[in-house]
């Protein structure tokens, strides 16, 4: 049969950013799918050595609009390791949870786009509805709606009083109740089923050998998650990773959907736990050595690699974000597919492709 | 009854007031906490330099023999650096919009 | 929280071998990081088992070529496409060669000490994917 290239994006409507795939069809299937990304490529790995330390965190914040604020956690915590500071344990919590809310809100924007996606216009609504509720949370408590810029290295800058965090609290009562009816009607209605089961299908051995991570490599049965490491508040706060056995796209939505309400139930554990205290160290002198620093983001593991020689600068600064691990993995499951399963494949590893190219 | 999950959705938030608001009638609502726009009060401002100094996108120019303090709007990523360095707390962040500028004329106090 | 991370440094030849066993193992790779050094470009592969990582380091003079562990892990193709893309190393064994376009930059390898374009592709390179086949 006569086979034909068909170019996806860079421009797509489901596509948020831009990654360009040459998909090979024949006839309606899909037998080969060749990505190039780059389009993006902003060189933050090499703006490590103009800027300093200190001043870097905002530059490893806008890595990515919507993992805003682990980046900037992940690069606090790599820094902190090679200069041994002492964060307070009350600021370990509020990154916790300020972390779990850009949880919240990446996978509530993540449900909205799949729903645009799949031309379920009003389920994407709602589910952007609910997450500007939270928006409006992390915007009282940290000042902005996306880039946070409340972590710095040695801490914190901000804390969230009492009084605020009973009403967070009973604002998110509002908030799990309503993502309950979104979630229950994004993994029962049955126009949503036979759009994602059973598609873009990837097995547990696969999905291990690629390399994948996050809700990705957990849909397949793989129970690994980076808070199981026990960063921040996490030595404390048990997590236990939501998993799927089927490895298809509506297990992917599953593992998504369970992981809203566990993001809740851990931000309350840690208002009830979070100790009182200082939320921020003074942080002298300069960092030396080189670390490995992992956390989970909504997309996955990311992994910062920093290496310091003693100056301001850092020597290197190196990001591997979830979404560029995920990249093998969609390109094993494209081929073999419908040329129209095409957008849900791409959207259900939550391409994020300004980090992957940072 | 997987068909009606939505039905019974979209029925609930019919009958509902809207959740979003006429925007150009009526503005956004100011959250308290919010890092919206930076402003100077002149009066204390000692034109130590600190400020546009801490800067992380160079956005605040300061004069100390002319007694002027500037700032390219359009830089400012309202971070909020400036406000903790400031000696004389001429600064602060306030949860307000600023005006949309498409030029980069820098505002002079 | 922190765990301890030693970086195992290895000469070039046996990474092969080494990844080889890695895999056999039961290891997963996390990711391949290069930093240009001077005069030699310091690659670490990292590898995770249970989240415990073990780091392999390859120290590489500038200019020597690198051989593709592509072949053990898949997914180490855009990995070793992002560094002969950023700093210009040349990767031999590709399982996927993108050939320099995998990162479109306006400079080409802005991150290596070398700017110079890099050198044809070493005999017994893999065919060009199938894509540029049916373009003709
Ligand atoms: S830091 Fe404060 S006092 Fe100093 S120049 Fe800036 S605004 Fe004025
Ligand atoms: S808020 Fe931040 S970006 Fe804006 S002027 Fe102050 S330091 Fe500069």
């Amino acid at each position: 049969m006569a086979r034909t290239v068909i170019p996806f994006g860079p421009q797509h409507p489901v596509l948020p950013e831009p990654v360009h795939l040459d998909l090979v069809v024949e006839d309606e299937r899909v037998v080969e799918a060749r990505p190039s990304i780059g389009f993006i490529h902003r060189g933050l790995e090499k703006l490590a050595e103009k800027k300093d330390y200190v001043e870097f965190t905002y530059v490893a914040e806008r890595i990515c609009g919507i993992c805003s604020f682990i980046h900037s956690q992940t690069y606090c915590q790599a820094v902190e390791t090679l200069m041994n500071v002492p964060v307070p344990p009350r600021a370990l919590y509020l990154r916790t949870i300020w972390g779990e809310m850009s949880r919240i809100h990446s996978h509530l924007l993540w449900l909205g786009l799949m729903a645009d996606g799949m031309g379920f216009e009003s389920l994407f609504m709602h589910s952007w509805r609910i997450r500007e509720q939270l928006l409006d949370i992390i915007e009282a408590t940290t000042g902005g709606r996306v880039i946070f810029g409340s972590c710095k290295v040695g801490g914190v800058r901000r804390d969230i009083d009492d009084e605020t965090a009973s009403g967070i609290l009973k604002e998110l009562d509002e908030i799990e109740k309503d993502m309950r009816e979104i979630a229950r009607v994004f993994l029962e209605d049955k126009s949503v089923k036979a759009r994602l089961c059973g598609i873009g299908t990837l097995s547990k051995q696969e999905a291990y050998e690629l390399g994948c991570v996050g809700p990705m490599l957990r849909a397949s049965g793989v129970a690994q998650d980076m808070r199981t490491l026990g960063y921040a508040a996490f030595g404390d706060i048990a997590v236990e990773p939501v998993t799927r056995t089927e490895g298809d796209s509506y297990a992917r939505s599953t593992v998504r959907c369970q992981e809203l309400f566990q993001s809740v139930s851990i931000i309350r554990q840690a208002f009830a736990k979070m100790p009182a205290g200082e939320i921020a160290v003074k942080v002298t002198g300069n960092p030396t050595g080189e670390t490995i620093t992992r956390t989970e983001q909504p997309r996955g593991e990311v992994v910062y690699h920093l290496k310091a020689n003693g100056t301001k600068n850092l020597q290197r600064f190196r990001v591997r974000t979830p979404t560029f691990a995920n990249l093998p993995a969609m390109l094993k499951v494209l081929p073999g597919c419908d040329l129209a399963d095409v957008p849900m494949i791409v959207l259900t590893i939550d391409p994020c492709i300004s980090c992957t190219e940072r | 009854m997987a068909y009606f999950k939505m039905s019974w959705l979209a029925l609930k938030w019919a009958l509902k007031k809207p959740a979003t608001s006429p925007y150009p009638f009526v503005p956004r609502r100011l959250l308290a906490g919010s890092r919206g726009k930076l402003s100077f009060t002149k009066d204390g401002c000692v034109y130590c330099n600190v400020c546009a100094k801490k800067c992380p996108t160079h956005a605040i120019v300061v004069n100390r023999a002319n007694k002027k303090w500037a700032i390219d709007r359009l830089r400012c990523i309202a971070c909020g650096y400036c406000v903790e360095a400031c000696p004389k707390d001429s600064l602060t962040l306030k949860p307000e919009h600023g005006a949309p500028t498409i030029t980069r004329d820098r505002e002079i106090h | 929280m922190n765990q301890p991370q030693a970086f195992d440094v290895i000469a070039v030849d046996t990474l092969l071998e080494r990844a080889r066993a890695l895999r056999e193992q039961g290891f997963r790779l996390v990711q391949i990081s290069a930093t240009q050094l001077p005069d030699q470009v310091e690659l670490t592969y990292s590898f995770d088992r249970d989240s415990r990582l073990t780091n392999l380091r390859l120290n590489l003079p500038n200019g020597a070529r690198l051989p593709s562990i592509s072949g053990v892990f898949g997914c180490a193709v855009l990995y070793e496409n992002e560094v002969h893309d950023l700093f210009g190393v040349p990767v031999d064994g590709l399982a996927i060669d993108f050939k320099g376009n995998f990162y479109k930059t306006a400079v080409k390898f802005p991150f290596g000490s070398t700017k110079a374009p890099c050198a044809a592709p070493a005999a017994g390179a893999p065919a060009p994917c199938a894509v540029e086949e049916v373009k003709k």
